[in-house]
């Protein structure tokens, strides 16, 4: 056991900070604390400027591999997330496409395709969407309807995605759509680059319970794409979406930590603030909810040190379930501090409080990306070995 | 960065799992428990003689080890998962712990050598009647007597081990009205023990009359003051927390081999979602409360808030031990009811440990202290 970064990793950190710290103390001084969860309709246009500052100061793809990433270690990705989190840096609108897409591309995309799309991702002048769920088709994502054929030298796509984060926002999606109609459930899937920008495509912005949008239900009608546009064969595209996933190795979720961190301080501070401490019971939640951010901590230190030369360790199947139950209770507890004034908004006609967004918002981090009973079901069939229900 | 245990330290489980399996595993803490002694002695000699682990955090220079919490940490976790009945917790973690913050180099001397060698064992008494865990709760009294000598007196409770064990760690209360610690063999004249019966019979506690014991003024261990013991407390919290990690994963592991043989309506238990999700909640528990518990081992010994950090891994291992086995309880049906069955033997562990050095609320009040929330009653620091 050595839970303490190298120096060399700490040198990084420091460079890391500097440079945010300049940033955010200079032209991009107004950003602090804007966008994220729950916030993402703020400062749309200076967050983009914000995106292409990171990509020319090379940090944007810092973990993909070369040339067209930096090749950084795990632990280097986890201290730029926790600096970019500690620096209360602005909410990512490129997450979609350096997390998600990006890594993708690299394992199992082509040299043309690595080539056409990672180097404007790296720019930070690209951004992406993810077309997965359906209305037909949300947790049960082989149920995707969503068709695409190939006409004359290119992929035509009918159908409809829904609660896709940034569609409005976004230049490209990553689209999983039916290729072959003779096919069923998990066969006949292609995972498909598909332009937004185009006459095919329509992206409605969703209002959700914080009353503002962050998704929308995505239309294609007649859409069209190149037919070099796929990433893997025809008919490949569950194998390529689940890689997707899985690409999602944690390095964020310590920075993620830094970021409940400030949401439990500002829930102490009202505490203080209205001296709610004479309430024992709510003394011990506090002392509950910080116990639980700290066990989070160990538990990604652990699952992340185990990962960090190969496949993440079935003890880390947890971890999407832990944190979002925990942020969850977390938005609970807050509202539970305030009292009565939990209920008095920041201004008409929904402006909520910090609080109050992570109240609110927390209720979706147990439904996105596997809800919590998907999560459970995954860690029984392949943590626990149970067998299939039904 | 390295979040794992060494060769060595990993070969050091292997041998204490080899050690409890060659013995019979929980049968073996079956019978110790129905003992008077409640120790699984076969176990103990095999532990200490053969692989040296009751000195296992001492320094070499007192005939140990040199070891620390990290492998504390791993033995314990396998005591836990098999329920062993020896007095690892109470003397290799507790009262060595006890020893070492509060007592002086000479007093290391004389006092962890037979410890080390698993000749002598000694515990902690420090509860009183009432169980309140803060210090300003001692009563037992300690007085000043003739030819540098002190008199103790009081009554003590919750004796982990204190029936069996050949050294008593008492706090007393100096005339001064400051907390001290004092070394008491336990055949001293005037000291008298006894078992106290427990719902966990896999760990005695007993209850120690001490009735105008004397002893040497040296027998006080260091300057005195509650910090030392409060330090050792906390070291003996994240020991009995990774034990607590070793019994949930064992009942995790017995209701998943339960779900996946035991057939109703004509197929397993464990095909049913409302079993599986019951098993994915302790699954988490148990990785949760592991992590947690390898941390703060390894953050005792090289961060400060110690206290802290043991306060929050105590809390929520005991909790998750707990919850995981009551539920393997209720995944096994009625044969996880019976008095045969193992279940109840880990979930009286379980519910014991919830109150062994501290009660969960008392550290949730101490983690709830450190952010400056209170009041909950300060805790004296003399
Ligand atoms: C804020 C937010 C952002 C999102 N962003 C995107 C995005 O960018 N791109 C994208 O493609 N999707 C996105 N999603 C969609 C998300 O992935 C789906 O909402 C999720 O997969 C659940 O699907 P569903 O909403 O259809 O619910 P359903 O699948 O209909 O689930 C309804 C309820 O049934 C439960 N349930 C379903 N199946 C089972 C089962 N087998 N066992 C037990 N219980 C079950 C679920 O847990 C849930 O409680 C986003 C969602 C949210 C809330």
């Amino acid at each position: 056991m050595d839970l303490r970064f190298s120096d060399d990793d700490e040198r990084f950190r420091a460079e890391v900070r500097a440079w945010l710290e300049a940033r955010l103390d200079g032209d991009f001084r107004d950003l602090r604390g804007l966008g994220g969860p729950g916030r993402e309709h703020e400062a749309i246009e200076p967050r983009m400027a914000w995106e292409r500052e990171l990509g020319a100061a090379g940090w944007i793809g810092l973990g993909w591999p070369a040339p067209s990433g930096r090749g950084a270690s795990l632990w280097r990705q986890v201290i730029f997330h926790e600096e970019y989190a500690q620096a209360r840096a602005p909410g990512r609108f490129g997450h979609i496409g350096e997390y998600l897409l990006g890594p993708t591309i690299a394992a199992l995309g082509t040299p043309e395709q690595k080539g056409l799309f990672l180097p404007p991702i790296a720019r930070g002048e690209q951004m992406w969407c993810q077309g997965y769920s359906e209305p037909g088709a949300g947790s049960d994502l082989a149920g995707v309807t969503t068709r695409a054929d190939l006409a004359s030298g290119a992929w035509e796509i009918h159908g409809q995605k829904i609660w896709t984060s940034h569609a409005h926002l976004a230049d490209w999606c990553f689209v999983l759509a039916r290729t072959d109609p003779t096919e069923r459930r998990h066969a006949g899937l292609s995972y498909l680059l598909v332009p937004m920008r185009q006459r095919g495509v329509t992206a409605r912005p969703i209002k959700n319970l914080t009353g503002t949008a962050e998704f929308c239900e995505v239309f294609f009608d007649g859409a069209r794409t190149a037919a070099e546009n796929i990433v893997g064969a025809p008919g490949e595209g569950w194998k390529v979406a689940m890689a997707t996933l899985a690409f999602e190795r944690g390095a964020s979720t310590l920075g993620q930590q830094i970021g409940f961190a400030g949401e439990l301080a500002a829930i102490i501070a009202a505490v203080r603030e209205r001296s709610a401490d004479r309430d024992p019971e709510i003394c011990r939640r506090v002392a509950d909810a910080w116990i639980g951010l700290r066990v989070m901590r160990s538990y990604a230190l652990r699952v992340l040190a185990h990962g960090e030369q190969g496949e993440l360790p079935l003890a880390g199947l947890g971890a999407k379930l832990y944190w979002s139950t925990w942020h969850r209770r977390l938005g609970e507890l807050a509202m539970d501090v305030l009292g009565p004034e939990a209920e008095i908004i920041a201004g008409a006609p929904y402006g909520l409080t910090p609080l109050q967004e992570t109240f609110l918002f927390s209720r979706a981090d147990t439904i996105y990306a596997g809800s919590s009973e998907i999560q459970k079901n995954i860690i029984a069939r392949r943590a626990l070995g149970l067998p299939r229900s039904s | 960065m390295r979040f794992a245990f060494s060769e060595e330290q990993e070969e050091i489980r292997r041998q204490v799992r080899r050690a409890i399996a060659d013995g019979g595993g929980v049968l073996a803490a079956r019978r110790a428990m129905l003992e008077d002694a409640a120790t699984d002695l076969e176990l103990w000699r095999r532990l200490t003689r053969d692989l040296g682990l009751a000195g296992l955090a001492i320094p070499e220079a007192h005939g140990g080890a040199g070891l620390g919490w990290v492998e504390i940490v791993a033995v314990i976790e396998e005591l836990g998962a098999s329920l062993a009945c020896v007095p690892f917790l109470s003397s290799a973690c507790l009262a060595t712990a006890a020893i070492l913050e509060a007592g002086t180099p000479a007093q290391h001397d004389a006092l962890l050598p037979p410890m080390a060698r698993g000749e002598a064992t000694a515990t902690l008494a420090w509860l009183e009647a009432g169980g309140d865990a803060s210090p300003a709760a001692i009563e037992t009294a300690a007085r000043v007597a003739q030819g540098d000598h002190v008199i103790l007196s009081g009554t003590k409770r919750h004796v982990v081990d204190g029936h069996t064990a050949d050294l008593l760690l008492v706090t007393a209360r100096t005339p001064d009205g400051a907390v001290a610690l004092y070394a008491v063999p336990a055949a001293a004249a005037g000291v008298e023990r006894r078992r106290l019966p427990t719902m966990d019979a896999t760990r005695a506690q007993a209850e120690i009359v001490l009735s105008d014991v004397h002893v040497p003024a040296s027998s006080r261990l260091g300057g005195g003051g509650w910090p030392p013991i409060g330090r050792a407390l906390a070291k003996a919290r994240i020991a009995l927390a990774a034990e607590q990690v070793g019994g949930a994963q064992a009942c995790l592991d017995l209701g998943v081999g339960y779900a996946k043989v035991r057939e109703q309506f004509g197929r397993p238990i464990g095909s049913f979602q409302a079993i599986q999700h019951t098993l994915a909640d302790m699954f988490v528990l148990v990785e949760t409360a592991r992590s947690s518990a390898y941390h703060a081992a390894w953050d005792g010994e090289h961060e400060p808030d110690l206290e802290i950090t043991a306060a929050a891994t105590a809390a929520y291992c005991a909790a998750a031990f707990y919850r995981c086995a009551a539920d393997t309880i209720q995944v096994h049906g009625g044969i996880g009811f019976t008095w045969e069955h193992d279940a109840h033997l880990y979930f009286k562990r379980a519910r014991a440990g919830r109150t062994l050095l501290g009660s969960m609320t008392d550290h949730r009040d101490t983690v709830a202290r450190s952010l400056g929330l209170g009041p909950l009653g300060t805790q004296e620091s003399r």
